[in-house]
Order: structure tokens, then C-alpha cells, then sequence
């Protein structure tokens, strides 16, 4: 009976939005590292100055109150870059910063992203633990 | 004295509602019910530098209003029942913190306004005090705080969520002889029920089981039919809880009130227009409807006997972290004029 009052999530448009927005944020990193990689820097180099661009457009993004309203359109194709990951430890520390700086902002800014860097590291872990047996 | 019917009190003062004050935000400000408000606050922090203050700014803003408009003095109040969602219930307690009177904070979750109302009521009525104020707030920006991600977190809302209302509504009452104010008439106060929902993002679903329950109970208990009031107004069920709510009524009890039924999350925000999924919810959702809109509809005339049955979702985050399913409240006031 709930199931059937409550009105679902529009999963194809939801889906094309995230691939189309996802896509685009993937395709503008390539873009930052081909511009890196012609400019003469190692590829290793290259991907992380790309990276941190990412990160750094997310936080200005994020305080000054615009990835919301992106993410809130583009969903995963946002979250699952490392868009997502920056903009869930900057919205905390933001969040918080009204509870002081070291049992607000640095104690909250991890609440969100805590758990994907847990287990980010232990299947890291596991992962390499394979490898090695593997190898 | 009271009269008991089954578990409806029948309230023998005349106890009316002599003023009553409606502050909300800027999005409520937009909304259909705009022209009902006291005051608006277009500034989401209400001049403060975080929300639990701003929330409490806000409470204050309808108090204080509510206490102009008929011109009396804080101190002439008996007593403050005040309640919010916030732990500890900050907002109320630091609205009352500038007021010499009497405090009582309660918690109902979204049905306070209702369960403050009843409680003041019964405390006029047990002749222990003579004027008093019942209030409550909600902020949205310090609910998604307290129970869901930072502000600015970019997720995706489900289309069962309700966005939390942004809005304080405050009435006083006395035992009063004027034809022209408000009264209650009676009072149901609702048991808890749970029918096992989990989901913390569709509310509306875990509040219509007891919503049902307090609205059927009243009816049998006064041996009324829902055409016997001009409209039954609901806290804040949203989209979901009201379909749900108008289904359960009509095949459990065999009660049909979609004619009279009105929510109130349905009617503060214009759900094709303000993006807010299933409507509006929390304490300020018919909070701020009852003192703003439905009490001067009552004024007017257009409105001459209602029943108000404000709902509400007991569950903190830790019980939803936790796995419980969420209990629903849901207290019922019979107004009259």
C-alpha cells in the first residue's frame, strides 16, 4: 500500500542526467590532463594536477552554494567523480563551523566521507593482499 | 470540569485562542498561504550566525507578535508550552530565555503545535492558570543539520521526502466570553502507532497510521461524521501520508473524509512550482498554517467548527541509524467559533 502511494524516482532521466553530467566532468579531466601532458609534465603529475583542479573547482563550488543545485540534477554524475568527495568533506566543515574549529569543522568535516575512505582502504588493502598472492 | 468521552476530552471552560502570530521563510513567504503570515523573513539565518539560533529567532518573532497584537505584556502569561526538533528542544527554551514567565517545553516531534495547544488547554481548564501560550518552530536549515546532510551536500532528494518548513506559529489562550476568538472545544490526545516503516525519507507514511487512528477514535468517541465539521486539517503528511491516510480511513473504518480532509504540508508550499517533493513537514509546517491561515479563515467566518489533528515522527537519527522502524503521533484539537 505504501509502495504504491509514494511516487517513484524517475530512474531514466535520473540515469541519461548522471552519464551526460558524469561524462561531462570526466571528459573536462581528460581535457586538464592532455593540456598537462602537452605542456611536458610525466603522466603520474599530469593526473593529479587534474585532480586537484577537480577538487579545488568542487570546494568554490560548494561554499558558494552552486553544487547543490548542480548535484541535485545531475546526481551520481556527480557524487561518483571526486567532485563528490570533495564537495562531502567541504559541506561538513562548512556545516560545522559554527560549533568551533577543532569539535566542529575538523572534528564533522569527515562524518560523510569517513566511511568511503574505511573502506576505500580496506578493499585497498584486501585488494593488494590479492595482487600480491597473484603475483 | 472536563468531560471524558472514551479518550476525547471535552473541554467545559470556554477556553479561546484571544491572538494568535505566524512567522515564517522566505520559500513559505512565496507559497500559497503567503498573504496569512505575520512576517516573513526573507534573511534564511534571521541575522544570526547559526541555525539553531536563527530557528529560535524566529520562534520568538511569532511570540512577541502574537503578544502585540492584543497588547499584553509577556508577564501577564502563566506559562510558556513550547516545543521544536531540536535536541533538547533549544529553540523554545532560548525563545523563552528572554520571557519572565513559566516554561514547559514538550516534545511531539511535528504534532507539538497540537500537543502544546491541548496542554495548555487542560492546564486553563484545571483553573491552575489562567493565560497562557502555546508555540512551537521548526527551521528547515536546522533539521537537514540535525537529521540529514550539511546544506550545501549535493544529493538527490526522493520524491516521498518533505522538505522541513521554515516556520514558527504561536497562540495565546484564556478562558474567554468573546464570540468573535476561537475555541476549543475538545481535545484527543493520539497513541503512539508503528506500523513498521523504516524509510526516514517518506514520513508521511509512518505519521498517517496514527493520524487514522486519533481521527477515527474522535469520531466514534463523539459519534460524529466528518461532514459534521467544515474541514479536518492534518499536520504535515504530505503527497504519500494523505493518499495513504484517505485509504487506510476508508477501508479500515469504513470513513470516507476526502471531502472535508486539508493538509497542511500540502497547502503552505505549491508543490508544482516550489520543488519540494511531497510537501512540507515539521513542527513550523502546521505550526505556522493553524496561526496564520486556518485561525483568521475561523476569524472570517468561513471556518466555523474544524478538527485539527497535527502529526508526528518519533524517531531520532540514532533510532534510524539503529534500524527501529518510526512510531507515529498524532493529536487532535476540535476548534470552534
Amino acid at each position: 500500500m505504501v509502495k504504491k502511494a509514494s511516487p517513484k524516482s524517475p530512474l531514466i532521466t535520473d540515469s541519461v542526467k548522471a552519464f551526460v553530467s558524469g561524462g561531462i566532468i570526466c571528459a573536462f579531466a581528460e581535457g586538464l590532463f592532455y593540456v598537462f601532458s602537452k605542456m611536458g609534465l610525466a603522466e603520474k603529475e599530469s593526473r593529479s594536477i587534474a585532480m586537484i583542479i577537480l577538487i579545488v573547482i568542487t570546494a568554490i563550488l560548494t561554499a558558494t552554494g552552486v553544487f547543490d543545485v548542480i548535484a541535485k540534477h545531475a546526481g551520481a554524475g556527480t557524487s561518483v567523480p571526486i567532485s563528490g568527495f570533495a564537495n562531502s568533506i567541504v559541506s561538513s566543515a562548512l556545516e560545522f563551523q559554527t560549533e568551533g574549529r577543532i569539535l566542529g569543522t575538523a572534528a564533522q568535516m569527515f562524518s560523510i566521507a569517513g566511511p568511503v575512505i574505511v573502506f576505500g582502504c580496506s578493499s585497498a588493502a584486501v585488494y593488494g593482499f590479492i595482487y600480491w598472492l597473484i603475483k | 470540569m472536563a468531560i471524558r468521552q472514551g479518550r476525547t476530552i471535552s473541554l467545559e471552560k470556554e477556553i479561546r485562542i484571544i491572538s494568535s502570530a505566524a512567522a515564517v521563510g522566505r520559500l513559505e513567504g512565496e507559497g500559497p498561504l503567503k498573504e496569512s503570515f505575520d512576517r516573513i523573513f526573507n534573511d534564511t539565518t534571521m541575522g544570526e550566525k547559526c541555525w539553531e539560533k536563527a530557528e529560535s529567532n524566529l520562534l520568538s518573532a511569532a511570540m512577541q507578535r502574537a503578544l502585540q497584537k492584543i497588547k499584553l505584556e509577556d508577564s501577564s502569561l502563566d506559562a510558556v508550552f513550547a516545543g521544536d526538533l531540536l535536541n533538547q528542544c533549544i529553540s523554545s527554551s532560548f525563545a523563552a530565555r528572554d520571557m519572565n514567565v513559566p516554561f514547559i517545553g514538550m516534545f511531539g516531534a511535528c504534532s507539538t503545535m497540537a500537543l502544546t495547544t491541548a496542554m495548555a488547554s487542560l492546564a486553563i481548564e484545571s483553573g491552575g492558570i489562567n493565560t497562557c501560550m502555546a508555540a512551537t518552530s521548526s527551521h528547515f536549515c536546522s533539521a537537514e543539520k540535525q537529521f540529514r546532510f550539511p546544506l550545501e551536500y549535493g544529493g538527490q532528494r526522493t520524491p516521498t521526502a518533505q522538505r522541513t518548513v521554515t516556520g514558527a506559529g504561536a497562540l495565546i489562550l484564556s478562558e474567554d466570553f468573546s464570540p468573535l476568538n476561537p475555541r476549543i472545544k475538545a481535545v484527543h490526545l493520539g497513541k503512539v502507532e508503528d506500523l513498521g516503516i523504516v524509510d526516514s525519507t517518506n514520513m508521511g507514511a509512518a505519521m498517517a497510521p496514527a493520524a487514522r487512528r486519533t481521527i477515527a477514535d474522535f469520531l466514534i468517541d463523539t459519534n460524529t461524521l466528518p461532514s459534521d465539521y467544515d474541514a479536518i486539517f492534518t499536520g504535515d503528511l504530505g503527497l504519500v501520508g494523505t493518499r495513504l491516510l484517505r485509504e487506510l480511513m476508508l477501508k479500515e473504518d469504513n470513513i470516507d473524509i476526502s471531502s472535508v480532509h486539508q493538509d497542511c504540508g500540502l497547502m503552505i508550499f505549491d508543490r508544482e512550482t516550489q520543488d519540494v517533493h511531497s510537501g512540507g513537514s515539521g513542527c513550523g509546517c502546521c505550526g505556522s498554517v493553524l496561526c496564520g491561515h486556518i485561525l483568521s479563515e475561523m476569524r472570517k467566518g468561513k471556518l466555523r467548527n474544524i478538527l485539527f489533528v497535527a502529526t508526528g515522527a518519533l524517531m531520532s537519527p540514532v533510532s534510524s541509524r539503529e534500524g527501529e522502524s518510526i512510531p507515529g503521533v498524532a493529536h487532535l484539537l476540535n476548534i470552534v467559533i
